[in-house]
């Protein structure tokens, strides 16, 4: 059964009560150190593909080496012939034939080389899709088991706090209802701002003389001057 | 990142957030430590914070099963498969008897990006629970 589907059927089943676990604690530990050991095994085994692509390089080298050295003899050997010696020519032959036959090993060697890089490199690829796919799984259930711990801690926080659950809808009421007062607080704000605006240009306009006036002292004066007469 | 550091952050912005939005952090204790964030003006629907080895887990509890109602069921579930998308960065989720909006981060992601999702988290919250009210009793 996959990871998926046992978590759903532990869900379900109503593994979800506190202090039951989805997978008992063993396994989980026995699957962590599957993945470490998986991790393991990938390091060693790209250790040992840079070992084999060196061998494989070495050869290589050895193989052109080679070729061109038996290319050089042939000439020699041509050479031998058309001075009419057979006996050296037969020398570098016999040479020819032991530098082909080296090469024939390295060769040999260069191929099983590259086979065993190929495998290498496949290999890795696996257990590097393998180790990421078991550290999702092992996510999945330390994710769903932590969740779990979290939601009876947060339980256990709202019962021992005595503090009682609002319905959803109670909830979104008195978050508007505070929204509308912050909003009526703004908007009482920009109509006194508006309202102080107002004010300022009555005194600009008293200090120009223009509008009504205030009654100081001095026209009070002047009104009882007035009187008198 | 934990949540002491997230708790810090969170605390030591007050009132110089970028999403203009005022938290307020309480941890639990339990099994997991969990955090508790309360947003200014929106205490009723507080975001709980946990961390775990590779994610940081963000959840807004929505409503229980009790408060659906129950010809609604089938409908309120196709809403929520056909909104999981278009909602930006949160999903819906259930746990237990309560269906949730959560998002889940990178434990690699930066204070910047918890802050940002705290306050998207809270806002799709808010217009979750209004948009599907006529689902609820």
């Amino acid at each position: 059964m996959s990871i998926f589907k046992k978590i759903m059927t532990a869900i379900r089943g109503g593994a979800s009560e506190a202090g039951e676990a989805i997978i008992d604690a063993n396994a989980t530990r026995i699957f962590e150190q599957e993945i470490r050991d998986a991790e393991h095994h990938l390091t060693k085994a790209k250790r040992d593909l840079t070992g084999v692509m060196a061998e494989q390089m070495a050869a290589k080298r050895e193989i052109d080496r080679l070729t061109r050295e038996i290319t050089e003899h042939e000439g020699y050997a041509m050479q031998a012939l058309e001075k009419g010696d057979e006996t050296l020519a037969i020398a570098v032959a016999e040479k020819i034939a032991n530098l082909e036959s080296t090469l024939a090993d390295q060769q040999h060697a260069h191929d099983s080389f590259s086979g065993s890089a190929d495998r290498l490199k496949d290999l890795v690829k696996k257990s590097e899709r393998q180790v990421a796919e078991h550290k999702r799984q092992l996510s999945m259930v330390k994710t769903t088991e932590s969740v779990q711990k979290a939601t009876s801690a947060i339980t256990d926080n709202f019962s021992s706090s005595n503090s009682k659950l609002l319905s959803a809808k109670d909830s979104l009421e008195r978050i508007k209802a505070k929204q509308q007062k912050f909003d009526d607080k703004m908007k009482a704000a920009e109509l006194l701002d508006s309202e102080d605006s107002d004010t300022s240009l009555q005194a600009q306009l008293k200090a120009a003389g223009i509008g009504s006036q205030d009654n100081s002292a001095n026209s009070v004066l002047e009104r009882l001057k007035a009187k008198k007469k | 990142m934990n949540i002491h550091t997230i708790a810090d952050h969170l605390n030591s912005l007050a009132d110089n957030s970028d999403t203009g939005m005022s938290f307020d952090c309480q941890p639990i204790s339990g099994e997991v430590d969990v955090l508790q964030i309360s947003i200014l003006g929106r205490e009723e629907l507080p975001v709980f914070i946990s961390v775990t080895e590779d994610q940081i887990l963000c959840i807004c509890y929505l409503w229980g099963t009790d408060e659906v109602k129950p010809e609604c069921v089938n409908a309120m579930h196709e809403s929520m498969l056909e909104m999981n998308i278009p909602m930006p960065l949160s999903s819906f989720s259930k746990i237990g008897d309560k269906y949730v909006v959560f998002g889940a981060l990178s434990i690699n992601s930066s204070f910047d990006d918890v802050e940002h999702e705290l306050a998207v988290l809270s806002n799709n919250a808010v217009e979750v629970i209004d948009d599907m009210s006529e689902y609820l009793l």
